[in-house]
């Protein structure tokens, strides 16, 4: 009895819930860690202009897992993800494809896509300083954060965040592990609180009292200034000003979201052809706008709030050099007990 | 060490022959149903070395596993005093507002660990509600000059986690005493106990088995969850393998230390297991009075009600009322989004196929347990646990790896030899899902209705077989009847925790499916905790329905059912 149950629930489940999973000519099917909220503008600019429906499922982990886990099978046309380091996963577990594309290799700058035409980036955000207003700080490096003199006054998220780990495996790209573990290890010390929690919680923290600078992405700037948070976040971005911050031989530490078609895409003739809609003027100016990002594209417009920073130096080491002491950065965060 | 029930079960089944195997079959599809994702597990595990152990003992599992133990005991000694006293304290006295508090003490149950943890950030944070009031009152002019400590701590997780989890204890407990008779608490009394030292010497202790189990299930969430113990920097056991998964795309490793952590915990509950083998606990065939409650006097009854409110207000009123204003700001800001009704109906849906899979198995499991006992069926029962125990996570790779692959299968055996693409089968229709669902919270299910099963007198099967109905006569006319109760009960537990649940959902749901939680998620992933409100509320207010179902199931029952049969009877709290 309880059988019958169950299979007349799994077959409920198989006609009620069924989407498109085999998509028609007129559709691609996305498979995205970027937030549903971010891509959505975007989607119907592409649906308006072309026709074509982008069925999307949001995931977080697991996304590499699951495509590959599908195989042969699996209906996903283009993979979107964040951080460089998830792009380059992506490629290494053998689920994208390359891509020959005059037009996406004209639009994303060489160190900002895969050399093979794995992956390409889509949109880029800088690894930030966030200080007090009434602090006197007209630039800051990297560096400086190990700095005895910033003691119980530093607020960032938690070390074992991709968004550390890239930022520290740029650190050993300049540096060493040695000379990083040292420099996580001053950091530690340096901390008003437990590395935790995200990187609006360091301006709100900062206007809380609780330190006096941070670390955070640049379009997080954008979103509470905005006011697209709602005007408490108004009050946490008035309370910081952002800073630039350098390797003493080098640029700002920049991170990018992007995209690469899957190997085994139902579609890749219209997934290409996504993919080249994204980069260009209009889709990068929506696309950058939504999350005020700064665009892979030379000459696309920035948002004011975010330009309003200054000029973005991008640090010297080629993404794909910081992305391979991913692992590193990591075990040296567990090593210094930088997130206890 | 065979149960009661088992013993029992073997009794009747010495008549039964071959009758039972039917039950038997389909609760070893169960057995399978939860083995088959660990095992897939197994198989990822292996690809990888035994390397990444040598990092893991020197740098981050002296650390992980003290915070782990340390966050356990807490979490497991704030639920069981939350939920024995306040059990306690509705069933021996009467006091102005029990019976409201009797059923609003489940309330927090409707409220996700995760989102707790985000509520009181905000409230208790320097700029929020309460320090702001505390520093006009003590007339402080500027933030720096008054602060709080930290919620953002070991002993913030702790308290913050205990006040969602206690109704796991409450709900078992409390049935406890209620069924608990009223003689021997009488007799207690008689030899000069005073009435709180019976709650100590007899009805604590009697209560034993419930206890147990309830502290079992709150510390297996708590072992589960990722959300609060990283939204506050505590490091777990779980935050371990989730950061070595991602941040190091180390799956093997991260597979590792979750079976290695699945391992301990099945050990704890072994552990309890063998250490109550020789008790018994079931109550008598025929009824008797129940405890007596106690008047408590104006004064005391205030304090009773003050007392036994805090963990309602503090685990449900305040971050209810939060997201509730949290919302109406975003909504009088934004509106509500137009996809809010599609994801109702998700959410919803899934929960309720989800349900009717993880109860109708684990129907199955307990009831083959009682009436075809032996090696086979304790089996299931024990494997049916295995899922809750596992992070939610890990559990939807483990699903990922058997079903895709299934599906990979299928279709391509379907191209092969009938030249049609079958496309996704189970990721594609959200079967998937729905199986990690069922794997994930069967243990609730099993464990609930094994509780009620276990409750009806060995007596009745006797007379029932006697009387000459089968096996599934048994179950249709005596047993069915009897665990009702337990069965709703342990439907919308189940439901209750499908509609909180975010891993699973996120890693299998198929395209263009979002529900409450997963929204949850998306916006709180890229910090925008203000978008995602209305979604949290929305998750709570879904729940909030089921728990009061919860606390009413089988109150209404009416008097005059026979009183033997009353007896037998499963109140619905017993749930677990």
């Amino acid at each position: 009895m309880k059988a019958k149950a169950l299979l007349t629930s799994v077959l409920l489940a198989t006609s009620v819930l069924s989407m498109p999973s085999l998509a028609s000519a007129a559709e691609i099917n996305l498979y995205t860690t970027r937030e549903p909220a971010l891509i959505a503008p975007l989607l119907e600019a592409y649906a308006k202009s072309t026709g074509t429906k982008v069925n999307t499922v949001f995931m977080k982990d697991g996304l590499a897992e699951r495509v590959a886990s599908e195989g042969a099978s699996s209906p996903a046309d283009i993979l979107m993800v964040v951080d460089a380091g998830n792009l380059v996963d992506l490629a290494e577990k053998g689920v994208t494809q390359q891509i020959e594309s005059s037009v996406l290799n004209e639009a994303i700058p060489a160190q900002l896509r895969d050399g093979k035409g794995h992956w390409f980036g889509l949109s880029m955000r800088g690894r930030v300083l966030y200080a007090a207003k009434d602090i006197d700080l007209a630039s800051f490096n990297y560096e400086d954060l190990a700095d005895p003199k910033w003691k119980g006054k530093v607020c960032i998220r938690a070390g074992q965040h991709p968004y550390n780990t890239a930022l520290i495996a740029d650190y050993i790209a300049h540096y060493g592990a040695d000379e990083t573990e040292k420099w996580l290890a001053g950091m530690k010390e340096n901390l008003a609180r437990k590395a935790a929690g995200g990187d609006r919680d360091v301006a709100k923290d900062i206007l809380g009292g609780i330190c006096d600078i941070g670390i955070g992405n640049t379009y997080y700037v954008g979103l509470m200034t905005s006011g697209k948070g709602g005007e408490e976040q108004v009050k946490w971005a008035e309370a910081i000003k952002v800073v630039l911050p350098t390797f003493k031989q080098g640029g700002t530490q920049v991170n990018v979201s992007g995209a690469a078609v899957a190997k085994n895409s139902p579609n890749k003739a219209e997934a290409v052809k996504f993919l080249e809609y994204l980069v260009s003027d209009e889709a990068q100016k929506i696309y950058a706008e939504a999350n005020y990002e700064y665009p892979v594209r030379a000459g696309a417009a920035v948002d004011p709030i975010i330009a309003s920073f200054g000029e973005l130096k991008i640090d010297t080491k080629p993404l794909s050099e910081i992305v391979s002491h991913r692992k590193q950065a990591s075990e040296l965060v567990d090593k210094v007990g930088f997130d206890n | 060490m065979p149960s009661s029930s088992q013993v029992i079960g073997r009794l009747v089944a010495g008549r039964t022959g071959r009758s039972g195997r039917g039950w038997l079959l389909v609760s070893l599809c169960a057995g399978l149903v939860v083995i088959l994702p660990i095992a897939g597990l197994m198989l990822e595990a292996m690809k990888g070395s035994a390397g990444l152990w040598g990092h893991l003992f020197s740098t981050i599992l002296p650390v992980a596993l003290v915070d782990t133990v340390i966050l356990l005991l807490g979490v497991g000694l704030v639920t069981a005093t939350i939920g024995t006293s306040t059990a306690w304290l509705v069933t021996a006295y009467n006091f102005p507002g029990r019976r409201l508090l009797e059923w609003s003490l489940l309330l927090p149950l409707a409220v996700p660990t995760y989102i707790i943890a985000y509520a009181y950030l905000d409230i208790l944070h320097p700029i929020g509600v309460v320090q702001g009031s505390i520093r006009w009152i003590l007339g402080y002019e500027t933030l720096r000059q008054f602060r709080l400590p930290d919620v953002r701590s070991m002993a913030g997780c702790i308290l913050l986690l205990g006040f969602v989890l206690y109704p796991y204890v409450y709900i078992p407990t409390r049935a406890m005493f209620l069924t608990q008779s009223g003689n021997l608490v009488d007799a207690a009394r008689t030899l000069g106990v005073s009435r709180r030292a019976v709650f100590w010497r007899v009805a604590l202790p009697l209560a034993r088995p419930a206890v147990a189990i309830g502290i079992a299930l709150a510390l297996m969430e708590t072992l589960n969850d990722v959300g609060a113990a990283e939204f506050l920097g505590v490091r777990t056991l779980t935050v371990s393998i989730y950061t070595t998964w991602i941040t190091r795309t180390d799956l093997p490793g991260a597979s590792q230390i979750a079976l290695a952590l699945l391992m301990v915990v099945l050990a704890l509950v072994g552990l309890e297991r063998f250490a109550r083998r020789q008790q018994r606990y079931a109550t008598d065939a025929r009824r008797t009075r129940g405890l007596a409650q106690q008047e408590a006097g104006p004064v005391k009854g205030l304090f009773f009600l003050f007392a036994g409110a805090l963990p309602v207000l503090i685990g449900f009123i305040v971050p209810a009322i939060y997201l509730s204003t949290e919302a109406w700001k975003r909504y009088q800001f934004a509106g509500l989004s137009p996809r809010i009704l599609d994801e109702a109906v998700s959410t919803i849906l899934i929960a309720a196929l989800a349900t009717a899979a993880t109860v109708g198995f684990g129907l199955v499991v307990a009831y083959t347990n009682r009436v075809r006992p032996g090696r086979l069926s304790a089996m299931s029962l024990r494997i049916s646990t295995m899922g809750y125990a596992a992070p939610g996570t890990v559990v939807a790779i483990g699903v990922l790896i058997v079903l895709a692959g299934l599906d990979r299968f299928i279709d391509r055996t379907a191209s092969d030899w009938f030249g049609v693409s079958t496309g996704l089968l189970f990721m594609g229709s959200g079967a998937a899902l729905v199986y990690a669902l069922t794997m994930r919270f069967l243990a609730i299910s099993a464990g609930g209705i094994e509780a009620g099963l276990s409750r009806i007198p060995l007596s009745l099967d006797h007379a029932s077989r006697t009387l000459g109905q089968s096996t599934q006569g048994t179950f249709r006319h005596v047993h069915l009847p009897l665990s009702k109760t337990a069965i709703a009960a342990a439907a919308l537990l189940v439901f209750v925790d499908c509609v909180k649940e975010l891993p699973a959902t996120l890693l299998l749901r198929p395209l263009n499916v979002e529900t409450f939680a997963t929204h949850l998620y998306g916006e709180a992933a890229r910090g925008t905790y203000e978008e995602a409100s209305i979604a949290a509320l929305a998750i709570v207010a879904i729940s909030i329905l089921p728990v009061i179902l919860l606390s009413r199931v089988g109150r209404n029952e009416p008097d005059r059912s026979a009183k033997t049969f009353r007896q037998g009877e499963i109140p619905v709290h017993e749930a677990l």
